[in-house]
């Protein structure tokens, strides 16, 4: 049937307009789902953090507060955007569109399974990566152009914070890459898909996360720190620096630093699933390899991103670089010849 | 070379750590605190003025309003200061009454100051787990003398009146279905000894649950271990006293120093610190908690088998029962005196302290024989610990001036008066 619909937007636009309109479309089939997503994570975060902290969380908008989300949406629209005296009107609007942009784009490369993805380029990991680094550009500017302290304070912190996890989460992706020969994402599923432990129908021991366990916590405490996210949300550390590089945002300005932030989470949830937790891969043998798999680990991330932010205090600036350098930096270092040795020692299990 | 300057950072009083009204003024270099300034006064009320034109009861009130999250503790203050001008002694009853709810106080003020504290430190569940528990005690002050906050229940020569024997019911309704309501009610069908009974036995289980959740916590301890310490020697010195003291090793209570109330009668410990740090001052602030609870359990099991009186018989500074009033010509008088011109209180000055959850909070009276105070002065605790600020802070970095505010357990409402 897809088929059918292609030829028939061939015979109408031609060869080339065909094809930008069928990428449109496979955008849209993308984007749209995944702001849908966004707005009921933050539903899903305020729910689930309430039963933690005996609360109930929203209720009174829809059926047990299922409407929350849109009413949010719909006031934030509706509100002025306050642009600060002294600020720099056009970086100040620029600013969340960059932190926005990276979030969504890095999508294109996403595979949903062995078939379904927007661009199946070759080395679509170093896409991600160069991708998610620019985030941090929409953060610093937002900082600079508020021509606030407590701003520019977070966005300092942000950018220290944003670079120097940057390179621990690209080493531990060294390791992913080297055992799985390749830079893209679906062949880096498909390298977890096989081995000992498939052959014995439990499927999730052959993933990454076991042989790379600590790759994987480093990935997962790193994307943590890469999010902004509680224990590492120094950049907005709402008691200290009262919200950090946004607090000079209202309306709809502030609410596109709110959807990137939790697009961004589902972005690392989705790569952490993609690299380290096989993916599409069904966990057993006799469950058929499925799209739904994906989405389960992605949920179950996120559910463990929004259970640390109920939980634990907020590290210190400092803590978060020191965290940064003197152990993971240096960990990965350790791990990524370790993972060489082992695999050209005899011991091999990547062959 | 262009001139380096330090960024001045202009924290609060609108700020969500600030604990109320408190404008500090931070010169930073980098994110390192070289001088921290505190701004006072925007919450002031001349509450000490507003005394010197009321009568005497009618400054009860005032109390409250100023360390809002301790109210008895400073109406004990207060009233026992009218008491030792007046030279009289309230009935036992009433003694133990105000013990039990000094503690309660007590236990009231620290769950606020805990629960805050964590979350100014990032960690925002605990807080919402605290006011769950400050919620029954809170309800227990609205038992006894009818409102939530500001109770006016301690009076000069004893309490207002005796404990309810029952306590006020949850009702059904759109969002309680009548399950939960009678669960919500169950320990709320006894008296208010009962219920607070009930607390006592429930509330270390809560204790446990906050230390599970802080105490061992790795980033907790790493917010809190060595930020704004005060040796005990400083301590003394700068004037410190409650757990800010008692967290720098000094063993110094007023409940054992100089005992009040019913305190020389009932059988506590006092958790003392180690290296006057913000985790010590947390520490103790935890092992307070439990030692209150044990005094509530001491109270509540005396008051239960003693009933009496509760408030001093002498005519000429409380008012009689109502019956009495009705009947008798004398006692008309009184009651009339005492609510047109009020209570006079013989020439005189006298200070009295109580062991405030903050730590000793005084009153000072001088009186000139008339039917209002001729001057107050009200020694604040707060008020000497964040004149500290600035010593505590110094060399640490913005995020542990939260930490430092936390744990110095400032409320604006007994700095600024």
């Amino acid at each position: 049937m897809m088929e059918a619909f292609q030829q028939f937007l061939g015979e109408f636009l031609g060869e080339s307009g065909a094809l930008a309109v069928w990428t449109l479309l496979k955008i849209v089939a993308v984007v749209l789902p995944l702001l849908g997503a966004v707005a009921y994570l933050t539903y899903a975060e305020r729910k689930i953090i309430g039963f933690m902290q005996v609360r109930v969380g929203p209720q009174r908008v829809g059926f047990k507060g299922l409407l929350q989300p849109i009413a949010d949406a719909l006031k934030l629209m509706f509100k002025e955007i306050i642009i600060p005296t002294g600020a720099d009107k056009t970086l100040f609007l620029l600013a969340p569109v960059l932190s926005m942009i990276p979030a969504l784009a890095a999508w294109a490369v996403v595979p949903f399974n062995d078939t379904l993805v927007i661009a199946d380029v070759d080395a679509s990991l170093l896409f991600v990566l160069a991708l998610s680094s620019f985030g941090v550009y929409g953060i610093i500017l937002a900082g600079w152009a508020s021509n606030s302290k407590y701003a520019l304070l977070g966005a300092m912190r942000s950018a220290a914070q944003l670079i120097s996890y940057e390179i621990a989460m690209g080493m531990a992706l060294i390791t992913v890459l080297m055992v799985s020969n390749s830079l893209n994402l679906g062949a880096i599923v498909g390298a977890q898909g096989q081995g000992m432990f498939v052959d014995l129908g439990a499927g999730f021991l052959s993933w990454n996360w076991l042989p790379l366990l600590p790759m994987f916590v480093v990935y997962v405490v790193s994307g943590v720190a890469e999010t902004n996210r509680a224990p590492f949300d120094m950049a907005e550390g709402e008691a200290e620096i009262v919200a950090g590089f946004h607090v000079e945002y209202s309306g709809m300005a502030f609410a596109i630093f709110f959807l990137a932030e939790y697009a961004n989470m589902i972005l690392v949830s989705a790569l952490t699933a993609l690299l380290f937790l096989g993916g599409w891969l069904s966990p057993v043998g006799f469950l058929p390899d499925s799209i739904f798999w994906l989405f389960a680990k992605i949920a179950a991330l996120l559910f463990f991103f929004l259970w640390i932010r109920a939980t634990f205090p907020r590290y210190r600036y400092d803590q978060v670089m020191r965290l940064g350098w003197k152990v993971f930096i240096p960990l990965c270092f350790v791990w990524i010849v370790v993972v060489g040795c082992w695999m050209m020692s005899p011991l091999n299990i990547w062959k | 070379m262009a001139e380096l300057r330090n960024y001045t950072l202009n924290f609060g009083p609108q700020h969500p750590a600030a604990h109320g009204v408190l404008r500090l003024v931070l010169e930073l270099d980098g994110e390192v605190v070289e001088r921290a300034d505190p701004h006072i006064g925007l919450l002031h009320r001349a509450t000490e003025k507003l005394a010197e034109h009321r009568t005497w009861l009618q400054s009860v009130p005032y109390m409250d309003r100023l360390d809002y999250v301790s109210m008895m503790c400073n109406e004990h203050a207060y009233c026992m200061a009218i008491e030792k001008l007046l030279g009289i002694e309230p009935p036992l009853r009433a003694l133990y009454i105000r013990t039990l709810f000094d503690e309660v106080t007590r236990i009231l003020n620290h769950l606020l100051n805990i629960g805050t504290h964590a979350l100014d430190v990032g960690a925002m569940s605990i807080m919402l787990y605290t006011f769950r528990e400050r919620e029954d005690l809170i309800d227990a002050y609205e038992a006894v003398s009818g409102s939530r906050m500001h109770a006016a229940y301690y009076r000069p020569g004893g309490v207002y009146r005796d404990l309810p024997d029952r306590m006020p019911q949850y009702r059904e309704s759109k969002w309680k279905d009548p399950a939960t309501v009678k669960a919500l009610n169950e320990a709320r069908s006894g008296s208010l000894l009962d219920y607070l009974d009930d607390f006592c036995t429930r509330f270390p289980k809560y204790i446990d649950e906050y230390a599970t959740l802080l105490n061992e916590n790795r980033i907790w301890k790493q917010r809190l271990v060595g930020i704004g310490v005060v040796s005990a020697e400083r301590a003394r010195q700068l004037g410190f006293s409650g757990v800010m003291l008692r967290g720098s090793g000094v063993e110094w209570d007023l409940r054992k120093k100089q005992p009040y109330a019913a305190y020389d009668r009932v059988d506590f410990d006092v958790p003392v610190g180690v290296t006057g740090d913000s985790y010590d001052r947390y520490l103790c602030r935890m092992e307070e908690m439990r030692q209150s609870t044990r005094i509530m359990k001491q109270c509540i099991d005396w008051l239960r088998v003693n009933p009496g009186p509760v408030i001093t018989d002498n005519a000429k500074v409380a008012p009689p029962s109502r019956e009495a009033m009705k009947s008798n010509m004398e006692e008309l008088i009184h009651h009339f005196k005492l609510f047109s011109e009020g209570m006079h209180v013989p020439e005189g000055e006298a200070y009295a302290a109580v062991e405030h959850p903050k730590g000793e909070f005084g009153i000072y009276l001088v009186s000139d024989g008339a039917n209002k105070p001729y001057r107050m002065k009200i020694r604040a605790p707060g008020f000497v610990h964040l004149a500290a600020m600035d010593e505590m802070a110094r060399g640490h970095m913005i995020a542990d001036v939260v930490t430092i505010i936390g744990s110095q357990d400032i409320v604006f409402g007994e700095i600024d008066r």
